[in-house]
């Protein structure tokens, strides 16, 4: 499925900013794996997300997805590959077009575009049923602009849009941060809905423990560019946040240092 | 004076074409293109030297256009491929298409008196004199029109929009940026330099200064046209744009005929454009005030 063989990346090499993230990371996922990702501030998720999705390049190591090696495949390339949501809402969608017209550009993610209609009829039915079972309202607002939605029906937007052609690998980046804790979950609710029913392959990082722990048939922590924690199954099952933080401490040595984690 | 505004309408449409293909890099890529000064010169010198030599003035106008899709082509390169910044892209083409201009047509100005252009050899053929000129242009207008509108709606055309609205998300939706935005300036210089060519035709002669300007009079045409056509539809503002162009003309007509001289127009349409984009702070403000006044506290 994912291959990730000894990936390192340093950024502003050479100069007084120099900043190492990832230090050979290696990290396999298995068809169908649910990865939740934590870790504190600087720890190297996003890069590592990043770096998956080609929106970073890696110094060294390689990237495999379905044994195709895509280490050097710039980003617009991998994208047949990957669906990805991102922590701003306003990122994943274009907000000065329908709701239909985003949902048709994504159902052409990583397909040549050429000069037959970017829409057609038939689509629209289908987004209005999907539309339907996001059970947010928006089934009778295909038209509306995206700009004009919230930041909760943005985001669970991306999510339909990302998964509209399953992707082999979903990518979700702290995607529920931006929002209140109300739609958060509520979005969150949408997410687990849709891996489901696809069963997608998917990594998420966040920054709540307890979404860490709940959500996922596996959850790998991270800190200071290397993952320092792979807890799958049952073990994972019956993780606290009170082990978690435990385990932490064990083995990195320090306190969390992320006080969005323990505040959540 | 009808015949003053009828003139005026005439040349706002033909302009109109210039300010769509401002349209498109402005508006749906999100790109300050100033290509367009050069480049609807050079669709001008083009024209002009064309049918100087012989060449029919449709022909000339064709090869016109696709002169604005390199020069669109060169910017986007510039701005996609070598990572220039996308204004300073464009002034490197505009600069650099002054002196292409200057080779074209071998001298500043060139005459087409006594030459067939597409407007006269309408009116030879017996077309009423005074109305070929707006007949041609609503007839190249209606075409380019369809066409945007046609394009626009395309896989192609909605990742071109996607592009000037969201660059990122697009990416991640596989479509390499680079190609979407040197799609769109070539298309919108090509507007512009079929503009120019069908000018230079019309006013019967090209040249070199005739695209001075010309970008700051496709902002206004554009936004005069978003004043009058607010939240509409694509198509209606495309019409809008048209329109803008035309009532920018027939103000310029009419202050022209209120004694300003014509050299005076350039300040008058900069305090023009820099007004109108000044108006939705305006009217935040007046918002604002009269909300402050309505709860009492000015």
């Amino acid at each position: 499925m994912l291959d990730i063989k000894g990936v390192s990346k340093t950024f502003y090499p050479g100069t007084p900013n120099e900043n190492p993230v990832l230090h050979s990371v290696d990290l396999h996922l298995n068809d169908g794996d649910f990865v939740t990702v934590i870790g504190g501030n600087g720890a190297g998720k996003s890069t590592l997300l990043n770096i998956i999705s080609g929106a970073v390049l890696p110094d060294n190591g390689q990237v495999l997805i379905d044994s195709d090696d895509v280490t050097w495949l710039p980003e617009y390339r991998r994208a047949r590959y990957l669906g990805r949501v991102f922590q701003d809402p306003m990122q994943g969608t274009a907000g000065d077009m329908g709701i239909d017209e985003n949902l048709a550009l994504a159902a052409r993610r990583g397909q040549r575009r050429g000069l037959s209609w970017g829409i057609v009829r038939t689509e629209r039915d289908q987004y209005k049923t999907l539309l339907q079972d996001l059970n947010l309202g928006l089934e009778g607002r295909l038209s509306t602009k995206v700009k004009l939605l919230s930041g909760g029906q943005r985001q669970a937007l991306t999510l339909l849009m990302a998964t509209l052609k399953q992707p082999r690998i979903l990518l979700l980046d702290e995607h529920t941060a931006a929002l209140d804790p109300k739609t958060g979950a509520r979005v969150l609710d949408v997410t687990q809905a849709l891996i489901e029913k696809y069963r997608l392959t998917t990594l998420m990082i966040t920054h709540n423990m307890r979404e860490a722990i709940r959500y996922g048939n596996r959850m790998i922590m991270m800190h200071e560019g290397r993952i320092i924690l792979d807890i799958e199954g049952d073990d994972k099952q019956k993780l606290t946040v009170e082990d978690l933080l435990h385990q932490f401490e064990r083995v990195s040595g320090t306190e969390l240092d992320n006080d969005r984690m323990l505040l959540s | 004076m009808f015949w003053i505004i009828q003139s005026a309408i005439s040349q706002g449409i033909l302009w109109g074409i210039m300010a769509l293909g401002v349209y498109i890099t402005f508006r749906v890529l999100n790109f300050a293109d100033l290509t367009v000064d050069g480049s609807f010169a050079l669709g001008g010198a083009l024209s002009a030297v064309l049918i100087r030599s012989g060449v029919h003035p449709l022909l000339a106008v064709l090869i016109a256009m696709i002169g604005g899709l390199a020069a669109g082509f060169c910017t986007g390169f510039l701005n996609t491929k070598l990572r220039i910044p996308g204004l300073l892209a464009s002034i490197l083409t505009q600069i650099a298409l002054y002196s292409i201009n200057l080779r074209i047509m071998g001298s500043p100005n060139l005459s087409l008196l006594r030459i067939d252009t597409l407007f006269t050899s309408l009116a030879d053929i017996g077309f009423p004199e005074r109305w070929v000129t707006m007949a041609l242009a609503l007839v190249f207008t209606a075409a380019v029109i369809a066409l945007m509108y046609w394009f626009f709606g395309t896989e192609i055309g909605s990742a071109i929009r996607a592009t000037g609205n969201n660059p990122m998300m697009i990416r991640a939706l596989g479509v390499h940026t680079d190609t979407t935005t040197i799609l769109g300036l070539v298309f919108g210089n090509g507007l512009v330099a079929l503009s120019g060519g069908l000018i230079a035709q019309q006013q019967g002669y090209g040249d070199i200064g005739m695209g001075t300007g010309a970008i700051v009079i496709g902002l206004a045409a554009i936004i005069i046209g978003e004043v009058l056509f607010p939240q509409t539809n694509f198509m209606l503002r495309l019409t809008g744009v048209i329109v803008g162009a035309v009532v920018y003309r027939i103000v310029i007509a009419l202050v022209l005929k209120m004694g300003l001289r014509s050299t005076d127009m350039k300040l008058f349409t900069a305090i023009l454009v820099a007004l109108a984009l000044y108006l939705p702070t305006l009217r935040g403000h007046a918002r604002q005030f009269s909300l402050r006044r309505r709860n009492g506290h000015a």
